[in-house]
């Protein structure tokens, strides 16, 4: 018994880390293959070690600026929809109103529609209204569905704050506005800045519906659905390493802040 | 950090918001709670809501690009797109199903892992499922373009085992190759999504209170049982949520279906994109989009009245 208890525990930690395997699979072959040194166009096969793409990650024409043109568009994205979508997860959270149900519906639609859809359907607007597709309708875009994520993520948050806390601090002859500045805004800034980092990975890496609304304009992820026609240059793998050390990083040193936030209390 | 969102997007939305301390919340101006929701909400009515309508009048017209188009409520276009584009609607459902299942099936172990087993070592698992989600995923699909490679390791080993020999008479691969075929569309689609998966499986088998096990194995029920009988029930809405934000981006996905696989592999979401994009026909385009939508709706509604978790989404 004891053994097949040991055994089945077993099983559930090997079929994980199989999963968690296939996870991390091509994050693996991508940091390899960008020491590779590709011969021809195309760099899905192995040749030799080089660290020619590492030391020079803007060598290829356009890289660089579909990088900053999308790390841009993701900035402003961010900032419109954390704006934005705060707004919104206060007014559900805190007060009662009409048409409630129709509000939390109209936020629940962008998530549970396909990319596709959405990106087809605001393509036809832009082209009805005879708009000129570009920053501007990829950034409209990209506030649009960022936006719901942003309401859901501050909500979680807003939900369980104690009101008892704004409460105090009015007793105490705080006003409204400072009420807000000094008890509200901080308790409230985890969720806003997980809904902030959520909506820039997800404008950052956005394609369907970039690729609809974009016109001419090249972003970074659409440079590489463009390379997988014209040949992947080694460097996409570089910054495909990068972004992954960095978004490590980040999560790291956000978990580790939380800890010290705890220890403190504590 | 956002681990709890994508299962919270499928959280009920709360009729009445109850503060921690149960009193009904405080009235401060009778305008504020309209002016705090107006630029967000006039946003998603201008470039979400809107949108579905110009959409919906686009599917109805008829004319050309050059002489431009008209409302003639001809929804023959409506026929003619599900007659010329059914099989390629069929294989959406399929593939997505396909890859729902195996991102259930895969993903359940590992969120499992990291809710009772993984010990200190959770928070390192959860930053290893979370930060794929950060890295260019179109990148990571070309990955695995390296990674089932004809001559590489994955084929060989296939080949080796004649698992190749069953997928290609079951008509999932094609002689000794697996990339250009639906096996690697399915592969792409199940990694992809896999991700959005476990999340909302680990906070909900988060939320089970461990006491519950040791008291079904005090009640002699063997492991098996216990978890048929206690986690599994208690984890359903975590695979409510799951498969629905499995399912749905994977069905109107192009991209998996464009780089792994084959003309024969095309989606819905392929038709759609290139009927917009490269074609030009808009109301044959936007009847598509209309109809893949329709097709959800329809699906996760009857879904959620099936699994008997309404009041969870």
């Amino acid at each position: 018994m004891a053994f097949v208890n040991w055994l089945k525990r077993r099983l559930v930690v090997i079929a994980g880390l199989l999963t968690l395997g296939y996870l991390l699979l091509p994050n693996i072959v991508v940091t390899v293959f960008s020491f590779n040194q590709p011969k021809g166009r195309f760099n899905y096969e192995w040749q030799e070690f080089s660290t020619a793409a590492w030391t020079d990650p803007c060598g290829v024409a356009d890289l660089c600026g579909s990088l900053s043109l999308s790390l841009q568009i993701a900035a402003w994205a961010t900032l419109g929809a954390t704006a934005l979508g705060t707004m919104i997860a206060f007014a559900l959270v805190r007060y009662r109103f009409r048409a409630r149900g129709a509000v939390n519906s109209l936020i629940f639609l962008p998530m549970a529609m396909p990319e596709v859809v959405m990106a087809a359907s605001l393509l036809t607007l832009f082209l009805n209204l005879g708009a000129q597709l570009g920053f501007w309708t990829i950034l409209i875009a990209h506030i649009m569905f960022c936006l719901s994520f942003v309401v859901v993520a501050v909500k979680a948050r807003v939900m369980s704050m104690d009101p008892r806390l704004e409460e105090a601090a009015r007793d105490l002859y705080a006003g409204p506005v400072q009420t807000f500045v000094r008890v509200t805004l901080p308790i409230a800034a985890p969720g806003i800045a997980a809904g902030a980092l959520l909506a820039f990975a997800l404008s950052f890496d956005d394609f369907i519906i970039t690729n609809f609304n974009a016109g001419s304009t090249v972003t970074f992820p659409m440079f590489v659905w463009g390379s997988a026609q014209r040949g992947t240059p080694v460097q996409i793998n570089v910054v495909g390493t990068a972004m992954f050390l960095v978004a490590v990083l980040f999560v790291v040193a956000g978990m580790a802040i939380g800890n010290r936030r705890r220890r403190q209390k504590a | 950090m956002s681990t709890g969102t994508l299962a919270e997007a499928e959280a009920p939305p709360p009729l009445a918001p109850v503060p921690a301390t149960g009193k009904p919340p405080r009235k401060r101006g009778r305008w504020t709670p309209y002016l705090l929701l107006a630029p967000g909400l006039i946003w998603l009515l201008v470039f979400f809501a809107m949108p579905m309508v110009y959409q919906a009048s686009t599917s109805v017209q008829t004319g050309s690009l050059e002489e431009g188009y008209q409302v003639t409520w001809h929804f023959a276009t409506y026929w003619d797109a599900l007659s010329e584009y059914y099989p390629q609607f069929l294989r959406s459902v399929l593939y997505a199903g396909s890859a729902t299942v195996l991102c259930l099936l895969l993903g359940y172990p590992l969120a499992y892992l990291i809710a009772f087993l993984a010990g200190r070592w959770r928070n390192l698992i959860l930053i290893l499922v979370i930060a794929p989600f950060f890295t260019s995923f179109l990148i990571r699909t070309l990955a695995w373009k390296t990674i089932l490679s004809d001559g590489g390791p994955v084929v060989g080993a296939l080949n080796t085992l004649h698992v190749l020999d069953v997928t290609s008479w079951l008509g999932l691969t094609a002689g000794d190759r697996v990339l250009a075929t639906p096996l690697a569309v399915v592969c792409g689609l199940t990694y992809n999504f896999l991700p959005f998966m476990i999340l909302p499986l680990y906070t909900s088998l988060e939320r089970i209170d461990g006491r519950l096990h040791e008291a079904a194995g005090d009640l002699y029920a063997r492991p098996f049982t216990t978890f048929r009988k206690v986690t599994f029930p208690l984890s359903m809405p975590g695979v409510v949520s799951g498969t629905l934000l499995t399912f749905i981006p994977a069905s109107g996905d192009y991209v998996n279906a464009e780089l792994l696989g084959s003309t024969n592999t095309q989606m819905i979401g392929n038709v759609i994109q290139s009927q917009f994009l490269r074609i030009l026909d808009y109301p044959t385009a936007a009847a598509l989009s209309f109809l893949l939508m329709a097709a959800i709706l329809l699906m996760v509604t009857v879904y959620i009245r099936k699994s008997g978790t309404e009041d969870l989404v």
